[in-house]
């Protein structure tokens, strides 16, 4: 059944028509969907690489790849996964697209800005397929110098050209969202009838604000040394090594918050609107994300336990670790709370969420076991580590980025995906990730190290079991991609609010005019009033607090 | 914000004092100061960029929201480099 | 620039130039003008974060390597870093009065203001890059031709790399700047500024006078780190 028995109304996707509506489009909600593609191409790209790194590690020896080529594998991999696909994803798709909405305006602050992030995000996506195509990269994700700056025979320039450029894509989506949320709301809009998606973008965008530019120099001053055989970071001038690792994590470290962030938000709309219960504790959930972006900032250290770092350094960074995870409870204890006597659906965004919950504490709380100095010695560079940044990366933010792909679907498509392979592909992810990670933990407390292509007898089960499961996710990623497709043509046509949401998004049309609403929302009731009628019957600006 | 114009003078008034400042940091590297030069150096730095941020950059008739953007910048700038010397500094106490 | 302003939009409270002027995504041209600037001091602040790596770098190496960090110091030319230093804060001057002729409507002022402003920024670069010049002949541009002898040749290295970054980087911006005023002197040759609507020289004013900061703290840092023995 389609929807076009009747002609639809005008919207962004029918409005033009053709190529250069779409490559010069300013409309966010289009541009959005020029982030969709690239990086689910991206996505599946760095996916191919985890493929081939899987399948080395079926056997204990280094029989399907070479050790340089495994090198390249694991490098390209963590470049892609991070750079090109987690980082942009949900706000570069679901923020780009649904923060004008969730605020009542009519476009993001800089709308040409925006299209300019997605054409440096091609270009630099450009410059980094190259590498990769001519030869790779091996040096890892991390780029540590000295082998990075003087001994890697690999395309480090080309690489680190193509991370540089892309990194102001980052910038100036952070800079976009954050004047478009100070100076777009629309009236009544106040700071605290926001939704949570908002408030995470937000913060997010400080830490692009304020982080990605220092991972731009220490590239550029790899790229200087590389090409000038000298540097900063040169031992043999008196450089330290080291300066280059503070200087790399002062931005690697709050980029996994950047990660994370947005999913959070995702998470705390679909908690609320799948428990059809105002959330819990919206402004302790606030000000914890504006807390993890500023906590987020202190720690970078604990990356560096064992490079060589003072054990004073350590201790300090060791013990702002433990409080960045505080945030990150509060969070999960507010979710839980709002799951508590909540009325609770399973559609598949939901099963998303909940297993963002489960799969993230895990994930968190294994970071703090590696945030002690005294294990980190132990568990330093080995698949421990993996598990631990996979079960927030993956288990976290990618399903969370799913999670928002699919409960936002219809706004954006003007189409429904199908509910019952939507929760089976649900499911399979949840069983393929964990099946895969979950051995990881026990492969790093054994001792396997990270980077290897070959390991000892041992650990083969655990690798096999890894390998099986990583089919499974694969998947289980594989089938959205074919329903989702399919409903483009054949899905059922969406109505505006599918789901009985809050959010101003819900109350337009999917899919959403070019300039978002027929006339400005004036906003008075405060954001996720689900539940009983007398319990959103506040005054005006009252918001519901724990 | 409002854009009434400032009054030349004002400009004029700020660009004297900047260059007094400079005549100020450059004596100031010919005294023996020791340890303290770079203090010195970077007070007068600082009073300079104050000066032309509030001024020349309008930071004056700008928002409190403006300011906390550069403020911010700094903060970090500062919170970037004391963290990275907590490690450089101490980094042969144990050996 | 098709404008699908929302039905309770009250067109008649624009002035024509103005809403020639004003995106569709702003409700009027104060949120417009106010998302512009508070955009751009964001921009300056991811600036301020890119070249403080290196002066954060630059802490590091001078508190571990001090007395090689003065030495080389020493071999900068102190009376052309002095020239530079008064020629950018002059520009910064002139640039000042440029966004003020332009909030004043006085157009012929904010060409010749422009103008001035382009001049200094070139005579600044003329300097810095025949003060290069002269290194390279001094041989101390390290990876190119460094030739230095004593104790602490090795480490004065590092200052040099850090010299010619952190100038380097902001001559790339100066240039950069000069591109942009000189955009800007075509703009205002084609009346495209009024009192009402004078944005861009405003922000390109800012990332001037950005651009001066930086050199403010450059120049003591690079030139003046001990000049008492």
């Amino acid at each position: 059944m389609t929807a076009t028995t009747h002609p639809l109304p005008e919207n962004y996707l029918n409005t033009a028509y053709g190529w250069r509506s779409w490559l010069l489009t300013t409309d966010h909600k289009r541009v959005a969907l020029l982030y969709l593609i690239s990086i689910t191409l991206f996505f599946f790209l760095g996916g191919f690489f985890a493929l081939l790194i899987r399948l080395e590690l079926l056997t204990p020896a280094g029989d399907f790849v070479q050790a340089e080529t495994y090198n390249k594998l694991f490098t390209m991999h963590g470049l892609i996964m991070i750079f090109f696909f987690l980082i942009p994803s949900i706000p570069s798709v679901l923020g780009n697209f649904l923060i004008p909405l969730m605020i009542g305006a009519r476009d993001l602050a800089f709308p040409r800005v925006n299209l300019l992030s997605w054409y440096i995000y091609v270009i630099g996506g450009t410059f980094t397929l190259t590498a990769i195509v001519t030869g790779g990269v091996d040096t890892g994700w991390t780029f540590y110098t000295p082998y990075s700056s003087t001994y890697a025979n690999s395309n480090v320039i080309l690489t680190a050209l193509g991370v540089f450029i892309t990194g102001f894509s980052s910038i100036l989506t952070g800079l976009n969202f954050i004047v478009t949320i100070h100076k777009m709301r629309a009236p009544g809009m106040v700071w605290f009838r926001l939704p949570l998606f908002v408030w995470a973008h937000y913060a997010t965008s400080i830490i692009m604000i304020l982080g990605t530019p220092v991972l731009a120099i220490s590239i550029a001053l790899i790229g200087i040394e590389r090409i000038f055989h000298v540097g900063i970071f040169d031992p043999a001038i008196g450089g330290d090594p080291l300066l280059f690792q503070h200087l790399f994590w002062f931005y690697s470290h709050p980029a996994v918050y950047i990660m994370v962030l947005p999913a959070m938000g995702v998470v705390s709309e679909l908690i609320t609107c799948f428990s059809r219960k105002r959330i819990f504790g919206y402004s302790f959930i606030a000000f914890s994300s504006i807390a993890i972006a500023v906590l987020g900032f202190l720690v970078w250290g604990h990356h560096m336990f064992v490079s060589g770092q003072s054990p004073f350094a350590g201790v300090a960074f060791s013990m702002l670790s433990f409080l960045v995870a505080i945030p990150s409870g509060i969070k999960v204890f507010n979710w839980m709370a709002t799951l508590y006597k909540g009325s609770i659906s399973y559609d598949a965004p939901m099963l998303y969420a909940l297993g963002f919950i489960g799969l993230f504490t895990i994930g968190g709380l294994t970071g703090l076991f590696l945030a002690t100095l005294a294990v980190d010695v132990h568990m330093h560079d080995t698949y421990f580590v993996i598990a631990h940044f996979h079960y927030i990366m993956v288990g976290g933010a990618v399903m969370a980025y799913f999670g928002g792909i699919h409960f936002w679907w219809p706004k954006i498509t003007g189409r429904l995906y199908p509910e019952g392979w939507a929760r089976l592909a649900a499911l399979v992810v949840f069983v393929g990730f964990n099946l895969t990670f979950f051995p990881q933990f026990l492969l790093g407390y054994l001792g396997m190290p990270r980077r290897y292509h070959a390991y000892p007898e041992e650990f083969q089960v655990w690798n096999v079991m890894s390998t099986a499961g990583a089919s499974i996710l694969g998947i289980g990623y594989l089938i959205p991609m074919i329903y989702l497709l399919w409903s483009l043509r054949y899905g059922r046509a969406a109505p505006s609010n599918p789901w009985d949401a809050r959010g101003l998004e819900w109350q337009t049309a999917s899919p959403p005019p070019t300039d978002n609403f027929e006339t400005t929302p004036v906003v008075s009731n405060d954001p996720y009033d689900y539940g009983a009628p007398e319990k959103s019957e506040r005054r005006a600006g009252e918001v519901a607090i724990v | 914000m409002t854009h009434q114009a400032d009054s030349t003078g004002r400009y004029l008034v700020t660009f004297l004092a900047l260059m007094v400042l400079l005549a100020l940091t450059v004596a100031a590297s010919f005294i023996h100061l020791g340890r303290l030069n770079w203090l010195a150096a970077l007070s007068v730095s600082t009073v300079k960029t104050l000066l032309i941020a509030y001024y020349f950059m309008h930071l004056r008739t700008t928002s409190r929201l403006t300011w906390m953007a550069a403020v911010a910048g700094c903060v970090m700038l500062v919170i970037l480099t004391a963290l990275i010397l907590t490690d450089s500094w101490t980094r042969s106490w144990l050996s | 620039m098709a404008h699908r302003k929302s039905l309770n939009d009250a067109p008649e409270r624009l002035p024509l130039s103005e809403s020639r002027a004003l995106a569709h995504q702003f409700d009027d041209s104060l949120q417009q003008r106010d998302a512009a600037t508070f955009g751009f001091w964001i921009f300056l602040t991811t600036e301020i974060m890119f070249f403080g790596g290196l002066f954060a770098g630059y802490v590091v190496y001078r508190n571990i390597y001090t007395d090689a960090f003065a030495e080389a110091s020493r071999h900068l030319d102190i009376f052309w870093g002095t020239v530079n230093t008064a020629v950018l804060l002059f520009s910064s001057l002139t640039m000042a009065l440029a966004v003020q002729s332009a909030q004043l409507g006085k157009q012929m002022r904010l060409v010749a203001l422009l103008a001035s402003t382009f001049l200094l920024g070139s005579v600044f670069l003329v300097i810095k890059f025949s003060e290069y010049a002269e290194k390279f002949r001094e041989h101390l541009v390290p990876g190119i031709s460094f030739a230095l002898s004593g104790p602490h040749a090795a480490h004065a290295q590092i200052f040099f790399v850090l010299y010619f970054v952190m100038t380097g980087l902001h001559a790339l911006h100066m240039i950069v700047g000069l591109v942009l005023i000189a955009v800007l002197i075509v703009m205002a040759l084609t009346d495209s500024f009024s009192p009402e609507y004078h944005t861009p020289v405003e922000t390109i004013g800012l990332y001037w006078h950005f651009v001066d900061v930086v050199w403010v703290f450059l120049f003591p840092i690079l030139y003046l780190v001990d000049r008492s023995s």
